[in-house]
């Protein structure tokens, strides 16, 4: 039971909650808007699913300055690969976003309707 | 009805996978065999001090690459759907005058985020911080100054120029990784210097600043065009 | 220490992420999605991430929202 309250086991409880609720704002709701919102927060949840699993107890951050030597500091920091993926993950969830907004937008132009159950033209 | 089920359906699916790789997580008391040879040998070998700029620049580039292209065709997509005709005369009549705190204010602020997002990538191998940080800065000024001024007319031309520009050089850049060194952005094509000063670890102050110079006018283009929509009747 | 720090800003990211998906005024919705980011970034610094937090306020916290924004002002405007 103990195991379960450490700082990265809190943090991916947070990340994977927040993702379950970007999941089902996406699925259940009928604004054009809010959908997009929800995949906003979808994103930003994974990635603090990911930066959870980089970290190692009681270390710093992977910054080699006068606090970390370049002796040891293979004791002292934390790992520095997720935070890469992570760090370009951010930036295409915003260009993704972006993207989504503009096609919003020309749908709107379009049929003048932000409600999703108006658009029924690739429907059977 | 179905409907509703098939959306429980999937979210009892999500909830399985998730708690399946929630309980079995424990956080680990030491660094995996791969990062421990970042960590200790990352200095010696590349000569930065910020050891996520050496894996996003250096030991994990061609991610880097693939980062760049998917912004760039996300600023071209969302410019190409964007596209309007505007006749700006009527719109710059109709416009409330914005207030003289915005104005004076804007004027002392947006040099000095300039300064901070090019101290911010400049930096990038020795501080956190590094090229996509300050390229978004840089936009967030160019925001202000947008709100300061709504009738400001950016340059395309020059816009267009500094973005091409800085694409071709990093790819330029990574060939010559390729030709004169060991691979694809190796950044060992200039000297290494001394450890901690401005002009060390090789090549990554310049593959940073044109990663900055990139972003900051991918981000300006796409800004640009959502403003232009406004003005559209 | 950093343990309670943590549980409090779960805490707030969840109630704000439920305002964001439920609440009927998209302004409110696009300023509550704004402010997660920010405590995300927070808790990126927590996790050891300096890095990552200053990318996730600028972009995540900062651009997105203006995005939104400008969406939002245009939709509306065509709409009266």
């Amino acid at each position: 039971m103990t195991q379960y309250f450490t700082l990265e086991f809190i943090a991916m409880f947070i990340g994977f909650m927040l993702l379950i609720i970007g999941v089902w704002g996406m699925l259940t709701q009928k604004n054009l808007i809010k959908i997009v919102i929800g995949f906003s927060l979808f994103t930003t949840g994974l990635n603090i699913a990911i930066v959870s699993i980089a970290y190692i107890k009681n270390s710093t951050a992977p910054i080699l300055d006068k606090a970390v030597d370049r002796a040891s500091a293979g004791n002292l920091v934390a790992d520095p690969i997720p935070q890469a993926l992570v760090l370009t993950s951010i930036v295409i969830g915003l260009g993704v976003t972006a993207l989504m907004l503009t096609y919003v937008l020309r749908m709107y132009k379009e049929k003048k309707s932000l409600d999703i159950n108006s658009y029924t033209d690739l429907k059977w | 009805m179905i409907k509703k089920g098939l959306i429980l359906l999937v979210l009892v699916g999500f909830v399985a996978i998730i708690s399946s790789l929630l309980i079995n997580f424990k956080g680990s008391e030491e660094l995996n065999p791969l990062a421990r040879h970042y960590a200790e040998h990352g200095a010696a070998e590349v000569g930065a001090a910020n050891l996520v700029s050496a894996v996003v620049v250096t030991y994990r580039g061609f991610d880097t690459l693939g980062e760049v292209t998917i912004l760039f065709l996300a600023a071209a997509i969302v410019g190409f759907f964007l596209k309007v005709n505007t006749r700006d005369n009527e719109r710059e009549a109709s416009l409330r005058k914005t207030s003289e705190i915005l104005i004076t204010a804007s004027t002392l602020l947006i040099p000095t985020i300039f300064m901070l997002g090019v101290y911010i990538f400049m930096n990038g191998h020795l501080t956190p911080g590094g090229g996509f940080q300050g390229g978004a800065v840089i936009a967030t000024g160019m925001v202000l100054m947008i709100m300061a001024k709504p009738n400001v007319k950016f340059n395309h031309k020059l816009l267009a120029f500094l973005e091409s520009v800085s694409g071709v050089g990093f790819v330029v850049i990574g060939v010559l990784g390729v030709l004169l060194a060991a691979g694809f952005l190796d950044n060992r094509i200039l000297p290494l210097g001394n450890f901690g000063s401005l002009l060390s670890a090789g090549a990554i102050p310049i593959i940073y600043v044109l990663i900055g110079l990139k972003v900051g006018s991918e981000l300006t283009n796409i800004l640009d065009s959502l403003k232009e929509t406004q003005n559209e009747k | 220490m950093s343990i309670v720090l943590a549980i409090f800003l779960g805490l707030v990211i969840l109630v704000l992420a439920a305002v964001a998906i439920y609440h009927k005024n998209l302004k409110v919705a696009i300023i509550a999605t704004g402010v997660v980011g920010l405590f995300a970034s927070v808790l990126f610094l927590l996790l050891a991430a300096p890095d990552v937090a200053m990318t996730e306020a600028s972009i995540g916290s900062g651009l997105s929202t203006i995005i939104f924004f400008y969406v939002l002002n245009k939709i509306r405007q065509s709409n009266d």
